[in-house]
């Protein structure tokens, strides 16, 4: 497994936050959590204007395997869903970190409180084994 | 502590996603487990099977015990053929399915079972206490390997790889039939739906065969694909579309029970008996999602004639969609909705088996 980006942040549920210009952030699965679910065939996606609690579950991903709830990272405003899921869920298998991100957040907590840098999550990684 | 099988140094070198398996080590997927699949219908892919029990059943009473143990008749059995079965219990449940071949050649009449890894435990407890009132003898194979070769090309690719005197026969063997040469017993079965052979052999030579059939072209597959296999095939997972709740009369099984000679009283009989009389109060059949979305084991099934639950459930990746099996009422035909993440999407039940031959057979 490569190095984690370092300009991302990173959450115990294996989601990845990445703060946009706007004050808005990007949120996806990592790396570690697209090869533990394996091949993704279906990804559901929360409705734009949907506001969401921390820690909500707010979209799903299934694999050949299982099927597996999303979480907000953050409390804010889903601003944008990623459509290209509708028809290649495996980009997220294939780029989690780019052309697989999951949606766009619009967020209070300009400062991404509670959220782990690259290094405490990849402690975490280590950690899990 | 989990066993591991005479391949698994084999899997961990070739990159597998190893996960524990009914008490083994097994690999789930090499890598993209959809490929595998992919390769197995249209042209050929490997499993290593031998976590599977291997039981040898001889003596005097061999025939009559299997009469008694299993609902399917070994007597309908020439050397060399092979027939699948329940074991039930007396109140008619599945204890387990298995696939019992008659030996050629082995001195008398001998038979060879092959059951499930996870139920190894309860199978051959049951097996001893039923064995104890009739002249048989039972051995377990550890010293056995088992690979499963399945695919439209499997037996042109694994063929070159046997024994000349093997080969030639392996290749005219109907489907559910078994050839023994020596310690190599070769059989036309297996669990995805695709021609193909299951191939026993000595556990000392099985990373040979293994080897040469990836050399050969062969794709090497993981427990993952076998799992979309067998479901796109329409074939039981025992534990999950069968088990000692159920009778093989609400599994789609009825096929396999051996109503006559009427005389033959199987351990289950009665209570099949029973239930026949009745009628079934449900049955096994097969789903088809109409949306997106991946129907999973336990969820709700409403249909016109009540309501049932998806035993099986996944996604197919030759048909792109999701499919399952269930059970539903007797009644139930045509639309119906499944209950994902508390949401009824339309879905509609088919008759399995969903591919066959590389091919797709419900639209």
């Amino acid at each position: 497994m490569g190095a984690l980006p370092g300009d991302l942040k990173y959450t115990k549920d294996h989601e990845w936050i990445r703060p946009e210009a706007d004050g808005s952030v990007v949120v996806g699965i990592t790396d570690h959590a697209q090869q533990q679910l394996g091949e993704l065939v279906f990804v559901e996606l929360p409705e734009p204007g949907r506001a969401v609690a921390a820690a909500q579950a707010c979209a799903v991903v299934e694999s050949v395997k299982a099927a597996s709830d999303v979480y907000a990272p953050l409390a804010g405003t889903i601003i944008a869903a990623n459509e290209a899921l509708a028809a290649e869920p495996g980009l997220v298998n294939s780029s989690p970190y780019e052309q697989g991100w999951l949606f766009r957040l619009q967020t209070a907590n300009a400062g991404l409180e509670g959220l782990l840098d690259a290094a405490a999550y990849q402690r975490l990684l280590d950690a899990e084994g | 502590m989990t066993r591991r099988t005479p391949l698994y140094e084999r899997h961990v070198a070739a990159g597998a996603q190893m996960v524990p398996f009914g008490g083994w080590d097994m690999p789930l997927r090499y890598g993209s487990q959809i490929d595998e699949h992919h390769a197995v219908r249209r042209r050929a892919g490997v499993f290593d099977v031998s976590h599977m029990t291997v039981v040898d059943v001889s003596g005097a009473g061999a025939a009559d015990f299997l009469r008694r143990l299993l609902a399917n008749d070994v007597a309908r059995l020439a050397p060399g053929q092979a027939l699948y079965s329940c074991m039930l219990n007396d109140s008619g449940g599945v204890i387990d399915d298995l696939i019992v071949y008659r030996r050629a050649s082995r001195g008398g009449v001998a038979y060879r079972l092959v059951v499930n890894a996870a139920t190894r435990e309860k199978d051959l407890d049951w097996m001893q206490a039923v064995a104890g009132t009739f002249a048989a003898e039972l051995r377990t194979r550890e010293d056995l390997a088992m690979i499963a070769v399945q695919g439209p090309s499997a037996c042109d690719l694994a063929g070159p790889l046997l024994p000349d005197a093997v080969t030639t026969a392996a290749r005219e063997l109907a489907p559910f039939s078994a050839i023994e040469v020596g310690n190599l017993f070769v059989a036309r079965t297996g669990y995805t739906g695709e021609d193909g052979w299951e191939i026993l052999l000595p556990a000392d030579e099985a990373a040979r065969l293994w080897d040469a059939l990836l050399e050969a072209g062969v794709t090497p597959c993981g427990l993952g694909a076998r799992d979309t296999l067998r479901l796109e095939a329409g074939m039981n997972l025992y534990g999950q579309d069968m088990d000692e709740s159920v009778s093989p009369l609400v599994s789609a099984l009825a096929w396999t029970i051996a109503w006559e000679p009427a005389g033959r009283e199987f351990i289950g009989r009665a209570a099949l008996d029973r239930e026949r009389v009745t009628g079934p109060a449900a049955r096994l059949t097969g789903l088809v999602l109409a949306e997106r979305g991946v129907m999973r084991r336990d969820q709700r099934v409403v249909t016109r004639a009540g309501e049932g639950r998806i035993t099986s459930g996944g996604f197919s990746p030759s048909m792109n969609c999701s499919i399952a099996l269930a059970r539903v009422p007797v009644a139930a035909a045509g639309e119906c909705e499944v209950e994902i993440r508390d949401v009824l999407r339309p879905a509609r039940l088919v008759r399995p088996p969903f591919v066959r031959h590389g091919r797709v057979l419900v639209t």
